[in-house]
Formats: C-alpha cells, sequence, structure tokens
C-alpha cells in the first residue's frame, strides 16, 4: 500500500480492501468510516459504539467493520478512536453539498457559520468549506469533532482543516 | 540497614502497577524513583492509548498515570523519590544517592529479599555533522519539555525517525504550536502506525521516507538541517539534499532497556533486536537468572505502557506469593489474568515479532537454568 510510504491513505486504496461505504448508504445519512488499515491491538471504536455497529471481535488486533444498517453517524466513536482514523461522512442533504466529521484537538480558531479552507488526507488545501458544528463532551476528554459542510465531490476527500503556519 | 519485603526500582508504569499488585496484597514495599514524581513516561502521554477496555484503552496516558499513582497512595505504597538507584549488591542490596537538594545527596542503603527491576529504556543517538549542537535532541526529551514542564524547546522542528515516538512527539509539538518542518525516515516504509502518520500528513506533514540528515547547521544553536536521499547501501544519493528551515531536531531513533542494574546484579541478559537489544531473561513470574530479582516493562525489552502494566502485575503477583502474602493458587490466577491480557496486547502481525523475542526469553532463561519441560 502506497500510505506504507507517505502515510497519506486514497479513497482508492481504502474501496480497494473493502473499507469504504458505498455511495448508496453514504446519500441515505450520516456513517462511520474506520480509514484503519493495520491490525492495531485496539477496539474502543467497538466497545463505545451505542448501537453496536461496530465489530472488531475477539481478536483485538481485527480491524473495524461498520455494519452500514446500524451505524447512525452519531460520532461516538469519533472521538473514542485512539487513533483519531474514523470519520463521518454525509451525502444526503443535497446533490451539492455533503458533510465530512472529523476529531479535531488542536486550538479551534473558527466558529460555527464560518468558511474555513479545507485540507484532504496530504493536508492539501482542496476546497472551502462552512463550519456546521464544533462538539466537545465531556466523555471526548478533550477531542472536538468538527462537521464542516463542503461541496459533495470533496466529501471523500476532506479530512482536516487546512493549516497555515502564519498564525 | 532497613529491610523490606520488595524493593521497586523505577516508578514508571511497570513499577507502579508491581507495587501496586504487590501491596494490595500485603507485601512490604519501598518504590524508588530518581524523578520528584513517580509516573515514569507516563507523566507526559497526552494521547489516547490503544488496547482494550482492560488495558484502559482510550484513556490518555497521563490520565493513567494519575489512576495508578491514586492507587499507590490509597493503597499506602512507600515511596523514595529522588533516589538514583547506583547498585544492586549480594542480590538484596541496593545504594542510593538520595538527592536532598542541589548540592546535598545521601547515600542510603536499603535490604529486600525481592527486588523488582523497572528502570524503562533510554534513548538512542544518531551521530551526524553538528548532532551534538544545542538544539539535537532526543524526541522524549522535546516531550518532556512540552508536556510535562510546559516549555517549547523551540518554534520549527525536524524530526529524524518515523517510528512510533517519532510521529507522535510531532503531533504533540505540532498540538503545541511547534512548525513541523518534516519527518525523515532512512527506511523505504513508516515504520510507526498508519493512523499516527495519517493525522500528521492531513495537516500537511511531510514524511520523507527513504530520507536521512547529512548535517546539522550552526554555529552556537541549530539554525538548520540538511536532509538527503538514502542509497541502499545506506550512503547518500548526491545532488537530493534538501535544505531544511529549523530551529531544533527531535530524534526519535528507537530505544534501548536500561539494563544497567541487572547486568550488574549478574542476571544474565540475551540479545534480540525485536526488544531493543540487550535485556534480562526471565521465567513466568518475570524473575531473572538471579533469585529474588525480577524485571518489568522496557527494561527487559521495548513495548508499552500497556505491557509494562501487566508486566509489572506479574512481578508483583510473584512476590507476593514468594513472600507468602498469597496462595500459588491465588496468585496463579493473577498471573495467568495478566500472562492472557500480554497476549492479546502481542497479537497480530506488529505484535508477532515482538511476542517471538519474549518467548525466546522464556526459553533463554529455562536453558541457563537448565530448567525441564
Amino acid at each position: 500500500m502506497k500510505a506504507d510510504s507517505t502515510g497519506i491513505l486514497t479513497v482508492e486504496e481504502l474501496k480497494e480492501i473493502g473499507r469504504y461505504p458505498s455511495e448508496e448508504r453514504m446519500k441515505q445519512g450520516p456513517i462511520a468510516i474506520a480509514e484503519c488499515t493495520q491490525n492495531i491491538p485496539c477496539n474502543p471504536c467497538e466497545t463505545s459504539c451505542p448501537f453496536h455497529a461496530i465489530t472488531i471481535g475477539e481478536r483485538i488486533t481485527s480491524l473495524p467493520v461498520v455494519d452500514p444498517a446500524k451505524c447512525v453517524g452519531c460520532a461516538t466513536c469519533v472521538t473514542a478512536c485512539s487513533g483519531q482514523a474514523i470519520f463521518i461522512v454525509d451525502k444526503s442533504f443535497s446533490e451539492e453539498v455533503g458533510t465530512v466529521s472529523f476529531p479535531y484537538e488542536y486550538l479551534v480558531k473558527f466558529k460555527k457559520d464560518d468558511i474555513v479552507k479545507c485540507a484532504n488526507r496530504a493536508g492539501e488545501y482542496v476546497c472551502d468549506g462552512k463550519v456546521k458544528r464544533v462538539v466537545l463532551t465531556a466523555k471526548a476528554d478533550h477531542c472536538y469533532v468538527v462537521t464542516l459542510e463542503v461541496p459533495i465531490s470533496m466529501v471523500d476527500e476532506v479530512r482536516s482543516v487546512y493549516r497555515t503556519w502564519e498564525d | 540497614m532497613k529491610e523490606y519485603e520488595m524493593i521497586v526500582i523505577g516508578g514508571g508504569a511497570a513499577g507502579l502497577s508491581a507495587a501496586i499488585e504487590a501491596k494490595r496484597h500485603g507485601v512490604n514495599v519501598l518504590l524508588i524513583d530518581s524523578n520528584d514524581k513517580a509516573g515514569g513516561q507516563l507523566v507526559k502521554q497526552t494521547h489516547k492509548f490503544f488496547g482494550a477496555k482492560m488495558h484502559r484503552a482510550g484513556t490518555r496516558g497521563f490520565n493513567i498515570c494519575k489512576e495508578l499513582l491514586k492507587e499507590s497512595e490509597d493503597l499506602g505504597v512507600e515511596v523514595l523519590l529522588n533516589g538514583l538507584v547506583m547498585g544492586i549488591y549480594d542480590g538484596d542490596t541496593v545504594a542510593v544517592d538520595v538527592k536532598v537538594s542541589l548540592t546535598e545527596h545521601k547515600l542510603m542503603m536499603l535490604k529486600a529479599k525481592n527486588i523488582v527491576i523497572s528502570t524503562g529504556a533510554s534513548e538512542n543517538a544518531v551521530r551526524f555533522e553538528g548532532w551534538t549542537l544545542p538544539g539535537v535532541m532526543g524526541a522524549g526529551a522535546a516531550q518532556t519539555m512540552v508536556n510535562y514542564r510546559h516549555v517549547l524547546p523551540g518554534k520549527k522542528m525536524l524530526m529524524i525517525g518515523s517510528g512510533n515516538v517519532g510521529l507522535i512527539v510531532s503531533y504533540q509539538l505540532m498540538q503545541a504550536g511547534v512548525e513541523i518542518k518534516g519527518i525523515v525516515e532512512a527506511l523505504p516504509k513508516i515504520t510507526g502506525w498508519q493512523v499516527h502518520a495519517s493525522k500528521l500528513t492531513r495537516e500537511g506533514i511531510h514524511i520523507y521516507t527513504g530520507y536521512t540528515i547529512k548535517k546539522a547547521h550552526g554555529t552556537d544553536r541549530v539554525t538548520g538541517a540538511t536532509i538527503a536521499k538514502v542509497n541502499p547501501d545506506w550512503s547518500l544519493v548526491s545532488g537530493s539534499e534538501i535544505e531544511v528551515d529549523c530551529d531544533f531536531i527531535c530524534i526519535g531513533a528507537g530505544l534501548k532497556p536500561l539494563t544497567g542494574l541487572a547486568h550488574m546484579a549478574g542476571c544474565e541478559l540475551i540479545y534480540d533486536k525485536a526488544l531493543g537489544g540487550w535485556a534480562p531473561a526471565h521465567n513466568y513470574n518475570m524473575e531473572t537468572t538471579k533469585k529474588g530479582i525480577y524485571v518489568a516493562g522496557d527494561a527487559t525489552g521495548l513495548e508499552e505502557a500497556s505491557t509494562a502494566i501487566e508486566e509489572g502485575t506479574i512481578a508483583g503477583a510473584a512476590i507476593a506469593e514468594a513472600t507468602g502474602h498469597l496462595s500459588a493458587a491465588e496468585a496463579e490466577e493473577r498471573k495467568a489474568g495478566a500472562w492472557r491480557r500480554l497476549a492479546d496486547l502481542r497479537d497480530g502481525f506488529h505484535g508477532e515479532e515482538r511476542l517471538a523475542a519474549k518467548n525466546k526469553q522464556l526459553a533463554e532463561y529455562d536453558r541457563l537454568m537448565g530448567v525441564r519441560e
């Protein structure tokens, strides 16, 4: 896998190994995607899910499997994941825009409805997005969940807020 | 000379767990740590840990540290801080240099029939032109500065090494506001977990696989660095140099077990690259080839805090048994539980090598001691 040398996963690679939800499912509403491709001995995603939608099983090194029928995209797993590798995508709003939610453990310098630059898995600026929510629960222990509204074609790409080092 | 049933040397994840487990069963234990606070490397681990619920997964390392310290305090574990153990003599006497103040030290001699060496590990160095300049530091040192002492080591950082320490420390420095100028990894592949690498790449951090540091620039301190591509024979590819604008350089090139005390005490060491080098052979009880001397955690091979906790628990239970505070059956239940949790943590592709190396340590103990199946 190319990510072994770059650290950057691609949608194509995730689809190839069967770890990406179908277009059809994403159009029905929010769903979690575990971008977790190595056998880490870890299972908080499974134990944290209130809907029992993520399965790792007896061997904690198995990869998480998200059940598209049970997952409601609540994002509990997003902050439970110690590897910060779970994202929520939603393409159900319209033909034009969708949302991406991701874990965020930095100083938050934006608020709801702000327009921010969005970054892909390589940290490149790919589009502008609107901040829909910034959520911090006690259970998440200082890990925010940021939800951005982005062009529908960018839902599979956007994974963070674009970082500039000036400020 | 003051005597204890058990002395634990090093109050990190392994040592604290050993002391807690033993004290829980009534063992008279003293925990010695060379720092002004126990907790070892956990005090500065701000990330959430992997594992399962029973390994405290999803909890940040420094919070696991707080839990362990509270447990040890509630049980009344006696702790000696600022105490640097200089040697183990006759298998049961511990010499401690206790720092009373900046200038005043006193020597203490203590005795115990059961000693746990849980001294952790030290960082490996990488030598390159300019490596002795101020501003070149271990990744662990930078992590202590930023997360524990709350001091920024600099503004712009270059990391050497893409193992989990290199990746995690880069991430935490970035959280503190440091500009990460890049991570170089001489191997063609990132050696840490992909999820840790991805946290950095989506923030725009470049991981230069197949690159190494050629030179650190500066006269009084680091003012920059040159990195270059590595040939398969480890020579540098001429013309591949890239100049990096940084004011400090972190080295995350792995760790090796701190085996000085074990070596001095006469414990047999065996070499295994997968465990970071030389480490004491030990048995199912974590006891070394020297009777009454136990090891736990990174001091017996580089692993994780979660594995250190389990190894400490095994040593603590074994000593509770040896001192008559636990019956063989009760101790076995505690030890078997910890070994089961260890098996989980060493499962899978990335754990295979470590599991094989740990099994070799056990087998080597049997061979050295002439134990038959």
